[in-house]
């Protein structure tokens, strides 16, 4: 589909590298079909659900993105996305041979959970509301800029972050080199306050309502604020006429309040392997669970490689490898696979993703006695983060999607995926407890652009 | 100089010689790499485009970011929700 256009550099490459310079960037384009034309709006919308089996999370989720073209090559993109969750959420404590009572996050209220089930905080629900905007223009003919803002905002968290890159074409565009800069600022405001990390959840169990509300206090700070300063750098190379790829190094430095507030850790009897019933405060006679405590700084760096080539019959293969470490010890590998069937007005494109993770050097599925060592924590971090150990996960999916015409298309996506968990297995009677259940997630999205 | 130290070094200088050669053949290889602009037709195919659909990607990243412990690669990920 060839545009007229006056620069006589092959335009249709030229918006795919600038639509590669977008996805770079996180910004996100969209260009489908026979978009791109001067003086329009072309808009892709999308509604996504996605549901957790065994009642944990539930999410609804609305997304409108608009580009507007002033000319072939100046770009203004705005996306807004609202998001709606609800659902149970694991809480980081263990199950256990007794029932057992939390405090809820804000301190009004407890929760029960029964002998032998899954801990899971059900006062989890948010509404998230998203909104980001990215403009993308020529410098001159080689060069190209894109400068972007994004901002959410959620009951608790609040973020913000701007960002810039800039792209030079070498070789005749067939070789893209980008560089580019995100910094954002983040303002954590949990429900209840940020629990002081490692202290012990107060409970109200044999105690006064003015006993416990002292104690909570106790346990709280401020809100908080993050900072995270993202840089990336890319080269898309046009290796044939069927061969397109891209590698990314990227490095990320977050600092500031990175603990999950909600999160918490049992203290396990070294003896028993059963719930520790704390003395801390005047003997309450309580098990012991401890709010987490992450470190305060994270570096990550990823590296990651995207390959499609189309095949000759005009079917489009798309993998990618990425490669993550930090130095909380995680490092992980992501392999993603799509192949586009292509039919008469429609196609049918299978997904599989498989994805591997190592667990952080502070993530304990529970605390012992000895490490709580009565109220004075030998550890200064840990976390029980299910998302920071031992981590496999699998999604299936497919999308198949119906073209109108060039500008309109309708698509269904479904994916499946399972997550499986694995470590420390525990001792006594905790042995004989399900430490890391599967997290099976679907989700259903349907899109239509115009 | 002993003579396996000896070897060692010659194994060196091979390796350094052959990894010269690689680099050399493989910077030729990338200057031959790419299409003429009249070569474009098919990577013009908004099907070949690094990211198809950006809102899929975004609502992806999105969830895999609330699940697991890494993000980002294909573009800046690792921010914007408080669910990790």
């Amino acid at each position: 589909m060839q545009l007229t256009n006056k620069d006589k550099n092959g335009k249709p490459v030229g918006r795919a590298l600038a639509a590669a310079t977008c996805a770079l960037l996180g910004v996100q384009a969209t260009n489908t079909l026979a978009k791109d034309k001067p003086g329009e709006w072309d808009v892709e919308t999308a509604l996504l659900v996605y549901s957790e089996t065994d009642d944990r999370v539930q999410a609804a989720e609305p997304v409108i993105s608009a580009t507007r073209n002033y000319d072939g090559d100046r770009k203004l993109n705005l996306k807004l996305i609202a998001d709606t969750l609800t659902g149970a959420s694991p809480s980081g404590a263990t199950p256990s041979d007794l029932p057992q009572t939390f405090t809820r996050p804000s301190g009004s209220g407890s929760y029960d959970v029964p002998a032998g089930e899954p801990p899971l905080d059900d006062s989890f629900k948010d509404t998230r509301v998203a909104l980001s905007a990215s403009w993308t223009a020529p410098l001159n003919r080689d060069y190209t800029y894109t400068v972007g803002a994004y901002g959410s905002k959620e009951y608790d968290y609040l973020s913000t972050a701007v960002n810039g890159s800039l792209s030079r074409y070498l070789n005749n565009k067939n070789t893209t080199l980008t560089g580019g800069l995100s910094l954002g600022v983040d303002l954590v405001d949990p429900v209840g306050g940020a629990p002081v990390g490692l202290s012990r959840m107060p409970l109200r169990t044999n105690k006064t309502e003015a006993q416990f509300d002292q104690e909570f206090a106790l346990t709280r700070e401020s809100d908080d604020t993050k900072t995270l300063v993202d840089a990336l750098f890319g080269v898309t190379q046009v290796i044939n006429r069927r061969t397109l790829m891209q590698f990314n190094y990227g490095v990320s430095y977050s600092s500031g309040y990175l603990t999950d507030p909600y999160k918490i850790l049992s203290v396990i009897d070294d003896a028993s392997g059963a719930n520790f019933g704390g003395n801390l405060i005047e003997s309450d006679g309580n098990p012991v669970y401890l709010y987490e405590n992450r470190p305060d700084t994270r570096m990550k760096h990823t590296l990651y490689w995207q390959t499609k080539y189309m095949l000759g019959n005009g079917d489009v293969m798309d993998g990618s490898y990425r490669f993550m470490v930090d130095d909380w010890g995680i490092t992980s590998h992501t392999v993603d696979l799509k192949y586009r069937w292509k039919l008469d007005k429609s196609y049918l494109e299978p997904h599989f993703r498989y994805y591997l993770q190592s667990e952080a050097d502070f993530y304990k599925r529970y605390l012992t006695a000895t490490e709580y060592n009565g109220g004075t924590p030998v550890l200064s971090e840990a976390s029980a983060d299910y998302r920071l150990g031992e981590l496999t996960g699998l999604t299936f999916g497919a999308k198949w999607g119906y073209r109108f015409d060039e500008d309109r298309e309708l698509a269904i996506r479904a994916e499946y995926m399972i997550q499986t968990n694995d470590g420390d297995e525990g001792f006594g009677k905790l042995a004989s407890q399900d430490l890391y259940p599967d997290t099976n997630a679907m989700w259903l999205q349907l899109s239509y652009s115009f | 100089m002993p003579d396996s130290t000896w070897l060692t070094g010659r194994r060196f200088r091979r390796a350094g010689t052959a990894l010269m050669l690689v680099s050399i053949v493989a910077l030729a290889g990338c200057s031959s790499l790419g299409v003429k602009p009249w070569e474009r037709d098919l990577l013009a195919d908004p099907d070949m485009q690094l990211t198809v659909s950006g809102v899929d990607a975004g609502l992806d990243d999105h969830i895999y970011f609330s699940k697991e412990a890494s993000s980002g690669g294909r573009g800046f990920g690792g921010g914007g929700c408080g669910c990790n």
